[in-house]
């Protein structure tokens, strides 16, 4: 069970949100931008945060989760401290992706889309990531892994441990 | 204005900067800075130079001296003997470059040798950090030629003209989107960039608009000079960092510098442009789910018409173009129709970039003239497949494209071409297999890309996709029947004539085309229960040679206790128990297990 967002701990967080939407309040179709921004700050998209846009954009509650379901790069569950992209564009697929995913899946023993119980790790399958020279590639927290072999993957993952 | 004696480039693109060139840059700085070279020596991070299975690349002018597969170890080595010293370091030169007695130039390299660039022109030439470069380069001044000395109708005819086509997968008309555009009345209309590349292994457009970004703010501008409209968005995949960057840099500049913004040339025309981040979703690249998504609702196709040159945007009449296509314009405008209808075939002029890329030996991005041939672009240019195996396909258009094989590497390149033998063009991936790849194992990754990514609002994308894909994962696991083949091709045919958008209308083209290409691989799926490429774990059997030590370890790591055998003697997996879990063949360190 996710616990709920703690609104008054996270009080400076909402106040930032607030100053980011009066900034671009005067555009048309803002929505998208403030939950780009939201999840920037708050790591997800919590249903007070939710609420909280719904109310300042002046769109419906529906609405705005129905925004925030529909595209992938949102999430309404919070990630783990490290978050792990194996690319699945085609290129790193014919060049054996899906091992590596499958390898980092037993390693960390969770299935895709998961966080591993001590919150460290969020293991997914993204998109073509685009360097497809260094095939099969995957990404934590922003660095990127080339030229990828399965027996490789313990010892990236003990860099990111403790 | 400072004049250098030398220059380095640097490759700034993603595929360099994932392999740290950004240190790589920093470090030449430095060494030259200690040299006391920092006042004739110019360092500069470029944009994407194409070859990337070389990164991080980097190129030393007035010799165009082409290192590959740099490291920050090497470059106090090149500072001081080639900066200072004028010594080309040929051991850290590309291969085909240091191979005869004379040292090959970058142009004369086989992989850039056959190309023309036109879209990609300045990529890895200019510094697309900065405006001043861009111009140096003739940019801006087809936005000035059209705004000075053209009407909008001018405009529109002469890239009607040129015959240029929309290189982000369909291949419609560029002059006639804009001709439709034009005559409608409204107090706003819209110029769209659709930089949601979303096909994978494809990244032409993320090369543009990282390393030229000004080219595409010129065309939108000169776009919208021809269809009366004063406000562009670009929209662009937030999976594309680097990109957005240069863009906003870009369009701070152009603004700066009165290229954007209010009476642009004084010509009493204003045109401003906006960046919009997509947020994951495949279907935006269509170009009405696109607009929903820049309006800030679910990215969801609707029925066309109206077009959206009539109704798109808010409901105002919008035109939609590509990266690439846009990245072309400028030069259309500078030299004319006949210069762009000088490379290419009668039907597609101009020329195309493509992302080689999968088991290719110089995978990178290429642009080459329409109608080239598919074996100069995978062997002359790609090197042809590494290791020594045997080509068996190339996949085109992503997933929306087909499979080919070695039987259509002599079709000349083009959208019409593509289409007949069953694939498209699209975007201008090109993905190539070799041996050891499944081809229904990649029908059943490019379902389960669609799948995952149709927006849900019609039922036959919705639903068929689905139950193709539930078909493909019963045959991949050995229990399909050869009633499934029929089923599959049945389904994919109604999915293909009945679906709502782009996205649904060629999904099923994957299957249905190594259906007719690769049947024989399904049938070795469904009738042998045999993966020929040895891929589908289902069908995979782990057999222990004679190599075998009998040292017990994959009988200790087996979880199901499936491996017998006593200690220095050879040991036997008893299949009926295996899970085919491979941690046997992982742990084996004399590779006696092997898997068929």
């Amino acid at each position: 069970m996710i616990k709920g967002l703690d609104v008054r701990a996270n009080e400076r967080q909402f106040i930032e949100l607030k100053e980011y939407i009066d900034s671009i309040r005067q555009s048309q179709g803002i929505l998208m931008q403030t939950l780009h921004k939201a999840q920037e700050i708050f790591g997800y998209l919590p249903i007070e945060v939710q609420k909280f846009i719904a109310h300042e954009v002046d769109v419906p509650l529906a609405e705005v989760y129905g925004v925030a379901t529909f595209y992938t790069q949102f999430s309404i569950t919070p990630k783990g401290k490290h978050k792990i992209g194996v690319c699945l564009g085609t290129a790193c697929y014919v060049k054996g992706s899906q091992l590596v995913l499958d390898k980092l899946s037993k390693e960390l023993k969770v299935s895709v889309g998961e966080t591993t119980e001590d919150n460290e790790f969020t293991l997914e399958a993204t998109r073509c990531l685009g360097c497809c020279g260094l095939a099969p590639v995957m990404m934590i927290d922003g660095d990127v892994y080339g030229k990828l072999e399965p027996k490789k993957i313990p010892e990236i993952l003990a860099k990111y441990k403790d | 204005m400072k004049i250098f004696r030398s220059h380095v480039l640097v490759c700034g693109g993603t595929g360099c900067s994932s392999s740290n060139s950004a240190l790589i840059k920093q470090r030449f700085e430095e060494k030259i800075k200690e040299l006391n070279l920092d006042e004739e020596i110019q360092v500069v991070s470029t944009g994407c130079f194409g070859l990337c299975e070389e990164g991080p690349i980097v190129i030393i002018y007035p010799e165009g001296s082409f290192y590959a597969r740099m490291t920050v170890e090497r470059v106090d080595e090149i500072c001081e003997e080639h900066l200072l010293k004028g010594r080309i370091v040929r051991k850290y030169l590309f291969d085909e470059s240091a191979r005869e007695e004379k040292i090959k130039p970058l142009s004369e390299v086989e992989f850039y040798k056959k190309q023309k660039r036109v879209a990609l022109r300045n990529c890895g030439v200019i510094n697309p950090e900065d405006i001043s470069e861009y111009i140096a380069r003739d940019g801006y001044m087809a936005l000035g030629k059209v705004l000075t000395e053209m009407t909008p109708t001018e405009v529109i005819q002469l890239v009607k003209d040129s015959g240029l086509k929309g290189r982000g997968g369909a291949g419609f008309s560029t002059g006639m989107k804009w001709s439709f555009a034009a005559p409608n009345q409204a107090d706003q209309k819209y110029v769209i960039c659709n930089a949601d590349e979303g096909d994978p292994g494809a990244f032409m457009d993320r090369s543009v608009l990282e390393g030229d970004p000004h080219a595409v703010l010129e065309a939108m501008a000169i776009a919208g000079y021809a269809i009366g409209a004063t406000k562009g968005f670009i929209y662009v995949r937030a999976e594309y960092p680097i990109a957005v960057h240069r863009l906003e840099i870009a369009i701070k500049q152009a603004k700066e510098t009165g290229l954007l913004g209010k009476n642009l040339f004084n010509s009493g025309f204003d045109f401003d442009v906006e960046i919009r981040l997509g947020a994951g979703a495949f279907v935006c690249g269509e170009e009405t789910a696109l607009m929903q998504s820049i309006e800030g609702k679910r990215g969801m196709s609707r029925n066309k018409p109206p077009f959206p040159a009539n109704k798109g945007l808010w409901g105002k009449p919008t035109i939609i173009n590509n990266v690439e296509t846009l990245a072309n314009v400028p030069q259309i405008i500078l030299n004319g129709p006949g210069w762009f209808k000088s490379f290419g075939t009668v039907k597609s002029p101009g020329t195309k970039v493509f992302a080689l890329g999968g088991k290719i030996n110089n995978t990178g991005l290429v642009e080459v003239p329409m109608g080239t041939a598919l074996r100069e672009v995978i062997y002359d240019i790609g090197g042809g497949c590494p290791n020594n195996k045997e080509f068996k396909a190339v996949q085109t258009g992503g997933p929306s494209g087909g499979c080919l094989t070695k039987d259509h590497l002599d079709i000349p390149i083009d959208y019409d071409n593509l289409t007949a033998v069953g694939s498209m063009m699209g975007s201008g991936g090109m993905i190539v297999m070799d041996e050891d790849n499944c081809m229904v194992d990649i029908a059943r990754f490019f379902l389960d890309f669609t799948v995952d990514e149709s927006c849900g609002k019609c039922t036959p994308c919705r639903e068929g996709t689905k139950r193709m894909l539930e078909i493909l994962d019963k045959i991949t696991e050995g229990k399909g029947t050869m009633e499934d083949l029929d089923k599959l091709e049945k389904l994919a045919i109604n999915i293909k004539e009945t679906s709502l958008c782009g996205l649904g209308q060629t999904a099923p083209n994957p299957v249905l085309s190594t259906l007719k290409y690769f049947r024989d691989e399904y049938e070795a799926h469904v009738l042998e229960k045999r993966c020929p490429a040895g891929v589908c774990q289902s069908l995979l059997r782990y057999i222990i040679t004679m190599d075998c030590k009998g040292c017990t370890k994959c009988a200790r790591i087996c979880p199901v206790g499936a491996i017998e055998g006593k200690v220095k003697e050879i040991h036997v997996i008893n299949q009926d128990k295996c899970i085919k879990c491979g941690a046997c063949m992982d742990a084996c360190t004399f590779h006696a297990i092997i898997k068929k």
